[in-house]
This record gives C-alpha cells, structure tokens and sequence, in this order.
C-alpha cells in the first residue's frame, strides 16, 4: 500500500454565487509526479492554493503532508515547496544569495545551506554563475533554478504552477529531467501544466472542466478510455463542453 | 530569529544593490537643505532701499555714499513720512528704509553717538536677515574709518526692526520642514513600493507559501529603511548644524526618539499603502499625490497654517507631518523639553496605531 499525501474529500471553494472548485476528491500518492489539468478559469490555481495554505476551503476537507488545511497550514508550509507561474526568485540578488535567502526562511543552518547550493550549482551545472544576478539568466536557467529552490529544504511534497510556460522544448526536457530526479528521490510532485507532452511525462493525471474533475487515471489509460492515441484528444473531449473560460 | 536576520539580510541587498535609488535617498537630504538653505535665498543684490536722509549733514551723507557704493542695495532717495513708507512697503516696492534722525552729525559729535533706524522687510525673513547685516557691517566699517583719527570713539547704533514678521519665523522652518519631507519621502514611497514589488514579481506568493509569517514578511521590509532613515535624520542633522550654523536647542536624544518615531508612522503608511494596492506605480503615486504633497502644503513649512482658511485648517491636522514639524520646531529650534510636545507626540503615536492596527486587520483579510 503506497502512502498517501495530499487527500481531498469534496474540496470546495466558494466566492460569492461563484463556484471556484466544486466538490473535488482525489488522491496523490508519495513519489508521484501528478499532473493537475484543466482549462483556463476551470479553477486549478484557487484548488492548489487551497492545498498550499493559501486560502481558506469553503467546505470539505484535505489534509496534505499529514495535515489538516483549515487547522494546520504552518505545518504544511514547512512540508512543501512551490514554484509559482511568475518567475519568483529575486532578479536583483545573486544565485547563491537566493539560494541563501531561501535556504534561510525555510530555517536551514548556514552549513546546511552551503552544502546543499554546492551540490545545486553542480547538478545545474551553474557552477560558474554562482555570483551573477539572476536577472542577467537566460529564463531556462531561471526556472530550472528556481525549481531546484524550490525543492532545497526537501519538502514532501513540491507545487509547480504551470513552471515550464514561455521554456523552450530543450530546456522543457531538462527542467523534466530535474523533476524526474526529485520524484525519484522521494518528493511527490504536483504540477500544472497547458502542455499535452508534458502531460504524458506524469504518473496520473486529473483533468477539472468548470471547477470538477472530470477525469483522473494514468495517462494510457484515459487514452483508452476516450478511445484516442493522444492526450491532446483527451484533453480537447473533455474541456470542449467547458461552459467558462478565462 | 535567524530567519528574520536572513530576511532583512535581502532587503538590504536589494536596496543596496540600486545605486540609484540610493543614490537619490542620500543625496536628497542634502541637496534639499542646500537648495532650501541657499539657492533659495540668494538674490539679496540690488534690493531696493528707501533712505530717508533727515539730517543731511556731512556724516549721513559719508556713510550713505558707502551704502550705496554697494552692490547689494538699490538706492532711492527721499523724503517720506512714515505713512508713505509704510505704503511703499506694503507694496513691496522697498525692502528696507534706512531712516537717520535730523541731528545725526550733531549727536555724533557732541555725545559720541547717534542713532540710525534700519526698518526691513521680513515677510522673506533670509532676505531680511541678510540686508540687515549688510547694513549693518558698513555701518560698522564707516565707524571704524572715523574712530582711526579720534581719541574718544564714535558710536553709531543701528536700530533694526523687522516688520510683517518680528520673530523672523521661517529662517529655519525649513529644515524640520525638510526632516519630515524626506522622511516621507523614504518611509512611505519607498517601503509601499518594495512591498508591492513582490507583489507585482510573484515573490511574494512564494513567501507566503513559506513557513516564514506574513507579519515578519513586513517587518523585515521596514527594517532597512527605518536604519537609511535614521542616517538621514542624521546627515539633516550634521548639515544644520555644521552648514548653516543651526545647532540642535532642546535635547537630541528626545529629538531622535521623536524621529523615530515619525519614521514608524511613515513605514506603518507605507505598509498600508502597499497592502491596498497592488502595482508599483499606484503605490507610488498614492505616496506622491497622497503623502508628500499634503506634506509640503499642510505641515505649514511652506505655507503658515494660520494664514489658511478654516476647513483647510482642519485637514491639516490629519497629516502626521504637521505633528512631526511641529515637534521638530519645539526641540530643535526652541528648545523645549517633552512637555511641550506630549501633546503632538500622543497624537503621532495615535496616528501609528491607528494604521498599525488597521494594517493588520486588512492584511489578513487579503490573505483569506
């Protein structure tokens, strides 16, 4: 039996009439990369918010790493990491004085933090960047920096929100790579992703049209399900009877 | 602890890092007190001056070839009554008058001393201070070329008289004046723009998501700039002091505790600022349009308050500045010890509490 580390049970979220995430129950097992589909608007981000502590549910439950969203967000804060859409590391400080300050907030000693930014810079191969401003990166480096930030204090359990938007296909495959190397290690990944390939890269899937999730297996299977060769067609059978969108 | 520590530790990299930002933050105290202190007030050549010569005697006529030999002043002889002068002034065709009485040869002579009236304008009291000593040092010089050739020295005694504003308020107005404009300026632009700007990057998503708390978040992005403020009230400070010969009359310590104060119901500002918006530059312009400007129009360094009408007035007295510049004239320039200022002082602590309080109750409600 493989253990369980995010569970929802009929995950809701209200703002006013507006029905932002309705009803969602799902499961991601531990060392899974699970993807989160869904068109624009279907209200994947305001789900993973709830998941991350973020923001409050209007009714149902979830507990992540263990714990209980309404009651224990400081302790679910500490056990996972996240990596928004926007680019969020600070482009006016160095590589390493990221890494420092990140390493730093999630409470990790100062020997700690210079381990572990010295076998980052290795695995990135970014060795001879340590001290350039971030800003002065090519976005590629960005975002896989970014996610190597993101995972740094060895959360159970990392968010990326959509991490690969605007990347070229290379990089795409590299910044994989590095999520490959992460699930392998034991963290469980939760990404979005509008990407159909990158799609197939994950364990299971879930796709949510209109605030519901609508679809949730591994990718081969949904392909047989909708009868289809591609996730794209899976995706497109789904989300065209979509009644909202951004 | 520590991780407060890593945390102000990035804001003053990012603040050090933006040569110019940092550049305009110190530069403008001094720069400000320069243009306020000298630039300002530099065109006292060729003021007009009324001479009203009613001795017309040898020595009168000596020492008002000298004056007007002067580059300074702009000579116009008459004979006027005092009513007329008073008009002249008025309409500010004169700045000063130089009166002599009728026997100031005579009284020169027989008791060794005699009196001149030097009347000025003080409505634009550097300008008055100036000409006056101009007056003044002449007066002085002419009597000492008389007493070189005497065995009993010659008195001449100047009588100056400041009229529209006895007090000569307004010659140092503007350097508390500058303290609470900068402090302003720094405080609130500066702490509402680098909150929003993670707001507007998306670092401040991240930090949430972080075990780190919202409120320290905050904190940590004030303590930079409470530390550039306080060295600014410093550099203020060391210029009035060493620059334009102002020293600090009441005591420094309670005029620092009461910047520091100042300094946190700007930041609290700033915060409030940057928890309702959401972009730079309206960050920015709310600071402008909504903090500096009441500040130059309302804290009554610009513009005497007294002169406003009533409902102006009382808006004034929501700006912290007014309070602040209130406090800084009562320490620095009277004197005056704290129970003069309880008063103010009460009042901004209220004012920081006030937003402090409402801050927070706002800032949990963005994060819900």
């Amino acid at each position: 039996m493989t253990e369980t580390v995010i569970k929802t049970d009929k995950l809701t979220k209200r703002f006013g009439d507006f029905i932002a995430t309705n009803g969602i129950t799902f499961e991601v097992h531990k060392g899974e990369i699970f993807g989160f589909l869904g068109a624009n608007g279907a209200g994947k981000t305001t789900a993973m918010r709830m998941l991350c502590g973020l923001s409050k549910p209007s009714s149902g439950s979830a507990q992540v790493a263990g714990f209980d969203v309404y009651k224990q967000t400081e302790q679910i804060k500490r056990n996972i990491g996240y990596m928004s859409q926007k680019f969020s590391l600070y482009e006016d400080l160095t590589v390493v004085e990221n890494i420092r300050f990140f390493g730093g907030i999630y409470g990790l000693s100062n020997a700690d933090i210079k381990t572990k930014s010295e076998s980052l810079l290795a695995q990135l191969g970014m060795e001879s960047e340590a001290k350039k401003l971030v800003g002065s990166l090519p976005l590629g480096w960005k975002q896989k920096l970014s996610f190597s930030v993101a995972v740094l204090h060895r959360p159970k359990i990392v968010f990326l929100d959509e991490p690969t938007g605007g990347v070229d296909p290379v990089t795409r495959r590299q910044f994989w790579n590095l999520i490959y190397a992460a699930a392998q290690d034991g963290i469980t990944i939760f990404v979005t992703t509008h990407y159909m390939d990158e799609a197939e890269y994950c364990n299971r899937i879930s796709i949510m049209v209109d605030g519901k999730i609508e679809a949730l297996d591994t990718p081969r299977a949904l392909k047989q399900r909708y009868n289809t060769t591609t996730m794209d067609d899976v995706f497109y059978q789904l989300a065209r009877g979509a009644k909202r969108s951004e | 602890m520590k991780q407060f520590l890593t945390f102000v530790r990035k804001e003053f990299a990012h603040v050090l890092r933006d040569r110019k930002t940092l550049l305009i933050l110190f530069g403008m105290p001094v720069v400000q007190i320069l243009i306020f202190g000298f630039a300002l007030t530099s065109e006292v050549k060729n003021s007009r001056v009324l001479i009203v010569d009613n001795a017309n005697d040898a020595a009168s006529q000596q020492l008002l070839t000298k004056i007007e030999a002067s580059q300074y002043f702009e000579v116009d002889r008459s004979v006027m009554s005092p009513l007329q002068m008073e008009a002249a002034f008025r309409e500010g065709e004169i700045k000063m008058a130089i009166v002599f009485p009728a026997n100031f040869n005579e009284d020169l002579l027989h008791q060794n001393q005699a009196h001149v009236q030097i009347v000025t304008d003080a409505s634009d009291p550097n300008t008055a201070t100036s000409l006056t000593n101009y007056v003044s040092s002449i007066i002085q010089d002419y009597q000492a070329s008389l007493n070189q050739t005497l065995s009993v020295p010659l008195r001449i005694l100047p009588e100056t008289r400041f009229i529209y504003n006895p007090q000569l308020k307004g010659v140092y107005n503007y350097v508390p004046g500058v303290m609470a404009l900068v402090l302003m300026l720094v405080c609130v632009m500066m702490t509402a723009v680098s909150i929003v700007r993670e707001k507007e990057t998306g670092t401040m998503e991240v930090l949430l998501v972080s075990p780190f708390k919202p409120v320290l978040v905050i904190l940590s992005k004030a303590v930079p700039y409470l530390i550039l403020s306080l060295v600014n009230v410093g550099t203020i400070l060391l210029m009035s002091i060493f620059v334009l010969d102002l020293p600090v009359a009441g005591n420094l310590l309670l005029l620092l505790a009461e910047s520091t104060l100042f300094i946190i119901t700007c930041l609290t500002l700033g915060i409030f600022i940057s928890i309702k918006t959401s972009s730079q530059q309206v960050a920015m312009l709310i600071s402008l349009m909504g903090m500096l400007l009441p500040t130059m129009l309302f804290s009554g360094f610009m513009f005497p308050i007294e002169n406003m009408p009533v409902p102006l007035q009382i808006i004034s007295n929501i700006v912290p500045s007014k309070w602040y510049y209130l406090i800084v004239k009562a320490v620095m320039i009277k004197g005056l010890g704290f129970s003069a200022i309880w008063k103010e002082t009460l009042i901004l602590a209220g004012m920081t509490l006030f937003l402090f309080v409402i801050s927070l109750k706002n800032f949990k409600i963005r994060l819900a």
